[in-house]
């Protein structure tokens, strides 16, 4: 059979600040810029999700869109939609720059879905830049 | 080696049935995409070949030529059809599903890209919405 990829988009909307604390104030305002603002500042994340596998014989697919669904809004929804995510546990010691944000999500997700079956994580910020883990 | 991606779209309808299943379990497992009737969408096409640059043209393949292959091949089949009633490779074992339009895409495309000469099929992505979408890379 053929082995195949699904990709799913979702909309995440958060806050964040980037702000390293082993760096200055000037050093933070100097490596950050307007993202260093005192409270912070939210995006519409696009998080694309791909998964990868054989395709099924019986239902042509790779994975049932509405599980993967439901795996993503019990997992990555829930926990980090409209929220502030400088107070998630996940970045109490690191900067939720996009990069830390697109592994967070992946690490929760690979956990979430059945073994081998994430590809790759790509969480757009704006539509101008994205970042890609693939683990 | 260099990536050279050309889109197209088509609009088709499909319904998702598996016909060894029951109604119910047809509905249970396939939702709204199991009514008879089908539902339709405009899909976006994105077929990517992979080959070194001609060092006279500059060319891994002559887009017109892509976007001619791509037509003959791909959309003078699925455009402004039925994928269940009226292609071919769409019986009841191989369901219209995004993954299998996919694999569908790509086996119509492979022969005519190889026959370019250098550049090889490398992706067939198919968008279902700007939401969903399945890809081939031709892995068995």
């Amino acid at each position: 059979m053929a082995t195949a990829y699904f990709g799913r988009r979702y909309m995440l909307s958060a806050s964040h600040r980037l702000h390293a604390d082993l760096l200055s104030e000037e050093e933070n305002r100097a490596t950050y810029g307007k993202c260093n603002n005192p409270h912070g500042h939210g995006h519409n994340y696009v998080v694309e999700v791909l998964v990868v596998g054989e395709v099924d014989r019986e239902t042509g697919m790779v994975v049932n869109m509405a599980t993967l669904d439901e795996t993503v809004q019990t997992a990555v929804m829930e926990r980090f939609d409209h929220t502030n995510l400088n107070f998630d546990p996940l970045f109490v010691n690191q900067v939720p720059t996009t990069e830390n944000l697109t592994k967070a999500v992946f690490e929760v997700l690979k956990d979430a879905l059945p073994a081998g079956k994430l590809e790759c994580v790509r969480v757009e910020e704006t539509e101008n830049n994205f970042f890609e883990y693939r683990g | 080696m260099i990536e050279l991606t050309r889109r197209a779209t088509f609009s088709a309808s499909h319904y998702y049935w598996n016909e060894a299943w029951s109604q119910e379990k047809n509905e249970e497992v396939f939702g709204r995409c199991a009514r008879r009737n089908g539902h339709g969408h405009n899909y976006t096409l994105e077929v990517t070949v992979a080959g070194e640059a001609d060092p006279v043209t500059g060319f891994v393949v002559d887009l017109k030529w892509l976007k001619d292959v791509i037509e003959t091949e791909v959309l003078a089949a699925y455009d402004h059809r039925h994928l269940n009633l009226e292609v071919p490779e769409f019986t009841e074992r191989m369901i219209p599903t995004t993954e299998n339009i996919a694999v569908a895409a790509w086996k119509r495309l492979e022969g005519a890209v190889s026959k370019a000469g250098g550049a090889r099929l490398s992706r067939v992505r198919v968008y279902e919405t700007s939401e969903i979408f399945a890809e081939y890379r031709g892995e068995n």
